[in-house]
């Protein structure tokens, strides 16, 4: 023990010096930068990664718009004055918009020019105007000034997305056509407001017509699924684990199993829910009912991991007080425990639920990556969810998708945002310390 | 949609027959002579009406299809008998979509339309059927149940008994979950590698998965080499982990041993909205703005770099995974007990001497752990690859060019038209057999080192 060595060279001799010590210091001050600079480059790469998100898809919200004095001509559109919605329903809408396009732009002749012409319309504006008589039935036979939306990319000029000081050949837009709009321009007939087509419809192949409403539908339905399937489940299975359970190896397994599950790869979950849910069981393809039960099993273990540490946090004095005045355990655990954990359980399925929100891959799997213009009526409905929509739009080539997958990221962020508002509440609100 | 109806339908009964049990329950003694509360009563009566009842849809729900299907398919015995399993499966889906009113294929031959119809005559008889039999299990259990109820019945007792064992039940469907996962991984991957040998397709070197679909088509070797996928998922999870290691690690070292309880308060949550961003929309990030803005630095300084670079995907990738090593490891750097700190201290160390060389060391196995849990996610992670990473299998190291991963080639090989028995979809399962074996053998070391840690400092 105290045989110390004898070579006194191997052992260092503190130095004490003034340079050392401001060496030592720099390096102190050194490290702590590294820890400023860490932090700081992770933040940054967050505010661009929002940042150019905003800045790219805030254009979305707005729609450029042109006003057409339209001649809602009763010979085209009700030859017998019936009203009937059938007959109006079946009415050549186009050949009034494009009559009224060749009114507003007399000078413009030949086959090509004015096909070019008709293209800085949307070609959905017939329905607009079909839409528009339906509603207003009395206005047969007058000549109005409607707005119509402009196609999408002479919205994007309107926004400057496409240059005008490119050669002609290199940009979407033809030089005629920028004419066209800036004559409009100049007569007040263009005009920029809110896009509400981007809330109310459906996917569409033409960008001035395409909206999150269905992915947002069809988004709700597969979280309803998951919610009704993971919650119950999920606290059951932790109640059990918590509460009953006998500690034995089986119970381990279980408990190692559902630490697993957490983290295995979510498009294994896809790779089930195609091999068991559509193959074995012959569910429906890109269904929500089969979404919401992939991200079902995908959330669960979340959900119980959360109940588990919610109900262990309740402390023992309240078990057995019940137990003490004769409730049976299963009423202990009903009555007192879990509605005192409840908190607890409830913000840890809104996480759950809210990465389920955002999850993708596993959707990709079970067929909901179609593209689907009609609104999800039901569980077993073709649908699409909103980042699948986002993945969707992203590869569209035309310059109008980018900024509506921008707009479409701002909106899932939303939710993502206020799921995670109401968990942080919930927590602040009912957060007790025993 | 009708059996949806069905069961909220057996809810209700089962309700109604809980009201019912309660008032017989009350009927038959005054309350201080039953052995139970009227309540357990009444859920006594409601398990017995609807419990069997919802058991049987399950399993029917469960087999009515395959069945019905089967039995189909043996009316048409002499039609199908020499067609090919895929053939089968796509006359099946042409007999649903028709008994559904939808457009199908092609046009059909009358034996399909009889089928057809027998098809939805067959669904629809099923569907009576169940109805059938859950009506008269409900009411069947409704009598047995109420006709049980006297003061003695020791209700409550076996109200538990049962609701323990639907507890046990929830608890199970996680093990279930992974057997699921297991089995029908290991099951298609077996088909595939029946057609395709297991050797070839761990070691070779050459992955083109178009397969002919004719016999007489040109293209498509069909060949199933895995290692340049693997080498491309390796590629990119290293340069996601260059990044997020050193980033994570500092950050997670500065919030617990040199940030204010303010800064931390401010910085944690900043950073943990980095976590909650879903993955698609660093894949759009990575695919429309890093991609070519790389494309363009590289450009401009003469580098040849491809717009799927793998430093693009991998660079967005490793922020993605930054607050998942910082938070682990700030969780670890905070459990070394401050009697380290201090012995340290009064030996005359600096702050960050401390930390190299008391804290780190202790912490390594957390540390460790928590860096295997990151590469487990980033070896895991799909939209951003697929979204900013490329198709093609090249075998190199190079991070500029494009380089493609197991779940790339995974999504690749099942969205879109698929015929089932085919080596190309089949090779999705292997691939995704690998990819789960990977990292659960991941996921069980780093679980195991974290949890050895704990228990070095509690």
């Amino acid at each position: 023990m105290t045989d110390f060595p004898a070579d006194r060279s191997i052992t260092r001799k503190p130095d004490f010096s003034d340079a050392h010590l401001r060496r030592r210091y720099r390096a102190e001050a050194r490290f702590r930068m590294y820890g400023i600079a860490a932090i700081f480059a992770a933040l940054a790469m967050l505010a661009v990664l929002l940042g150019s998100i905003v800045s790219t898809g805030s254009s979305a919200f707005t729609q450029t718009e042109m006003a057409l004095d339209i001649h809602l001509d009763a010979a085209l559109i009700d030859p017998d004055g019936t009203r009937d919605p059938a007959i109006l329903a079946k009415a050549n809408y186009r050949k009034i918009v494009r009559d009224a396009m060749r009114a507003q732009f007399p000078d413009v002749s030949g086959r090509r020019n004015q096909r070019s012409l008709f293209k800085i319309i949307s070609s959905g504006s017939d329905f607009d105007l079909r839409q528009f008589v339906e509603a207003n039935t009395e206005l047969i036979g007058t000549t109005q000034t409607i707005w119509f939306k402009t196609s999408a990319d002479i919205d994007q000029l309107a926004k400057g997305a496409i240059p005008r000081d490119v050669p002609e050949g290199d940009r979407r837009v033809k030089d005629a056509q920028i004419g066209w709009f800036d004559t409009l321009d100049e007569d007040g007939r263009i005009r920029r407001s809110f896009n509400t087509t981007f809330f109310t419809s459906g996917d569409s192949r033409e960008p001035e017509q395409a909206g999150v409403w269905g992915a947002v539908v069809g988004t709700a339905l597969t979280l309803a699924v998951t919610l009704v399937l993971s919650f119950p489940i999920g606290v059951m299975a932790a109640v059990y684990l918590e509460e009953f359970a006998p500690k034995n190896r089986w119970t381990d397994l279980i408990e190692v199993n559902i630490n697993n599950l957490a983290a295995v790869p979510s498009i294994v979950f896809g790779l089930l829910g195609l091999a068991v849910f559509l193959n074995f069981f012959g569910l429906p393809r890109s269904a929500p009912l089969v979404g919401g039960l992939v991200l079902a099993l995908m959330t669960l273990p979340t959900v119980i991991i959360a109940g588990r540490a919610a109900l262990q946090s309740v402390p023992r004095s309240i078990r057995e007080a019940a137990l003490g005045v004769g409730a049976s355990p299963l009423q202990t655990v009903s009555h007192h425990v879990l509605p005192l954990a409840m908190p607890g359980i409830l913000t840890g399925t809104i996480i759950g639920m809210a990465r389920a929100l955002g999850e993708t891959a596993p959707l990709l799997m079970i067929g909901m990556v179609a593209f689907i213009v009609d609104i999800p009526r039901g569980f077993t409905d073709a649908a699409t969810v909103l980042p699948v929509q986002v993945f969707l739009w992203a590869d569209a080539p035309e310059r109008a998708f980018v900024e509506r997958t921008s707009a479409a990221i701002i909106v899932l962020l939303a939710f993502l945002i206020i799921m995670n508002l109401a968990a942080v509440l919930l927590r602040r609100k009912f957060e007790r310390r025993w | 949609m009708n059996s949806l109806l069905l069961i909220v339908a057996l809810l209700a009964v089962s309700a109604l027959a809980y009201h019912y049990g309660r008032r017989k329950a009350f009927a038959a003694g005054s309350v201080g002579r039953l052995h139970s509360l009227p309540s357990y009563h009444g859920a006594y009566v409601a398990l017995w009406c609807g419990l069997p009842a919802i058991l049987v849809i399950a399993v029917w729900l469960m087999f009515q299809n395959s069945l019905v299907e089967g039995m189909v398919l043996a009316g048409l015995a002499g039609h199908v008998a020499d067609l090919s399993e895929g053939q089968i499966s796509l006359l099946l889906s042409d007999i649903r979509n028709l008994a559904a009113g939808d457009i199908t294929s092609r046009a059909p031959d009358p034996t399909v339309l009889a089928a057809a119809e027998r098809y939805g005559n067959l669904q629809r008889l099923g569907f009576v059927l169940m109805a059938g039999a859950t009506f008269v299990l409900a009411v069947g259990g409704l009598y047995l149940g109420q006709r049980a109820i006297k003061p003695a019945l020791r209700a409550r007792p076996r109200v538990e008994h049962v609701l323990r064992w639907i507890l046990l039940i929830a608890s199970i469907v996680a093990i279930l979950t992974t057997i699921g996962i297991v089995l029908s991984l290991l099951f298609e991957s077996i088909r595939f590698f029946g057609q395709v040998s297991p050797i070839e397709f761990l070691f070779g070197l050459n992955w083109s998965p178009q397969t002919a679909l004719r016999a007489d088509q040109i293209g498509g070797s069909g060949a199933f080499g895995a290692v340049p996928i693997f080498a491309g998922t390796l590629l990119i999870t290293v340069i996601a982990m260059i990044v997020a290691v050193p980033i994570g690690l500092m950050a997670a070292i500065y919030m617990a041993e040199y940030a204010s309880p303010t800064t931390r308060s401010i910085v944690k949550p900043l950073l943990e909205i980095l976590a909650g961003i879903p993955t698609v929309v660093y894949g759009f990030f990575a695919a429309l703005t890093i991609g070519p803005l790389f494309r363009g630095v590289g450009e401009s300084i003469g580098l040849p770099v491809a717009s799927e670079s793998a430093l693009a995907a991998g660079l967005v990738m490793g922020v993605m995974i930054i607050p998942f090593v910082s938070s682990l490891s700030d969780d670890v750097i905070n459990a070394v007990p401050q009697s380290l700190r201090d012995g340290s201290y009064a030996l005359g160390a600096t702050q960050s001497e401390t930390i190299r060389q008391v804290i780190l060391p202790a912490s390594l196995h957390g540390i460790v752990g928590a860096i295997l849990l990151a590469v487990s996610r980033a070896i895991g992670e799909t939209m951003i690859v697929v979204m900013a990473a490329g198709l093609s299998a090249n075998l190199t190291a190079n991070p500029l060019e494009a380089v493609t991963t197991v779940t790339v080639q995974i999504v690749t090989l099942l969205v879109g038209d698929q015929e089932f028995d085919s080596a190309k979809t089949l090779a999705a399962f292997a691939l995704g057999l690998v990819l789960f074996l990977v990292t659960l053998a991941l996921n069980v070391v780093a679980l195991r080192v974290v949890r050895k840690y704990r228990e070095e400092y509690d």
